[in-house]
């Protein structure tokens, strides 16, 4: 029978945040990313030097909203996740850290949502 | 906290440059890069809410050399990103850790990268005829 206390069982076997999690995301996001990026690539190059009529018709495009909505999540939830990184590791100040992250997190939500929200301001409703 | 005079670990400086870190730290560095463009991406799809003129002003504003530039720079990060980003998942899945092979991919990571920036902005001349 074990006779150490849970606490002592699990000292030394690292953090009990939610690393596991942010790394399957990252993976997750990372992959979701291949087809998605390289889709929008694709499209961008098209829209290179489009007048708002056509980049409007594009938004509407058959899946296109739909990839462009799974783009902007995937892309700023995977950006978000790389930045806390980057700030953990080169942010030794608990207290400027905790303030980027805040940032970060803010940032690429208000962001995100700003965008997805103008997808649909230009698909639903016009045409 | 920690005292003043401890002796320093070897930094950056002692190492000889290798592929391995060279690309572990562009891997870091083009991340940052696109995260810019993530916000780049959507402030254009944004312009668009405001009207053909907002609209107009971001596509100007990209076109100019400058804005060209930095999609210039965002297209080799992005396929850089992608490329080792793949060759991330596979050591997650265990393979290709032996040095040869490490350096192998690395070396064709950076090959992809640039050849498909190129083709992108050759496709893209030809498609708007430099405009």
């Amino acid at each position: 029978m074990d006779m150490r206390t849970p606490l002592g069982r699990v000292r030394g076997l690292g953090s009990t945040n939610d690393g596991v999690k942010h790394w399957w995301m990252q993976r997750l996001t990372g992959m979701a990313l291949i087809p998605l990026t390289l889709w929008f690539v694709y499209s961008a190059v098209q829209m290179s030097g489009a007048s708002h009529a056509e980049f409007t018709v594009w938004v509407g495009t058959q899946g296109n909203p739909v990839l462009l909505i799974l783009l902007i999540i995937c892309m700023f939830h995977h950006g978000q996740l790389g930045l806390q990184v980057v700030v953990e590791d080169y942010i030794p100040s608990e207290s400027t850290k905790m303030t980027l992250l805040i940032a970060i997190k803010f940032a690429a939500i208000i962001f995100g949502t700003s965008a997805v929200f103008a997808v649909l301001r230009l698909t639903v409703g016009s045409s | 906290m920690a005292s003043q005079n401890r002796p320093l670990s070897p930094h950056l400086q002692i190492y000889k440059p290798q592929i391995t870190s060279f690309l572990s730290i562009t891997h870091r560095m083009t991340g940052l890069f696109l995260a810019f463009g993530a916000v780049l991406l959507a402030s254009w799809v944004i312009s668009a809410t405001y009207g053909p003129e907002a609209f107009e002003n971001a596509q100007s504003l990209l076109g100019s050399w400058f804005g060209k530039l930095i999609l210039l720079g965002l297209t080799f990060s992005l396929y850089f990103h992608l490329a080792n980003g793949i060759r991330h998942l596979g050591w997650d899945f265990g393979l290709g850790f032996d040095l040869t092979k490490v350096q192998a991919t690395g070396i064709a990571v950076l090959i992809f990268a640039v050849v498909l920036t190129v083709l992108t902005w050759f496709a893209g001349y030809a498609i708007v005829g430099g405009s």
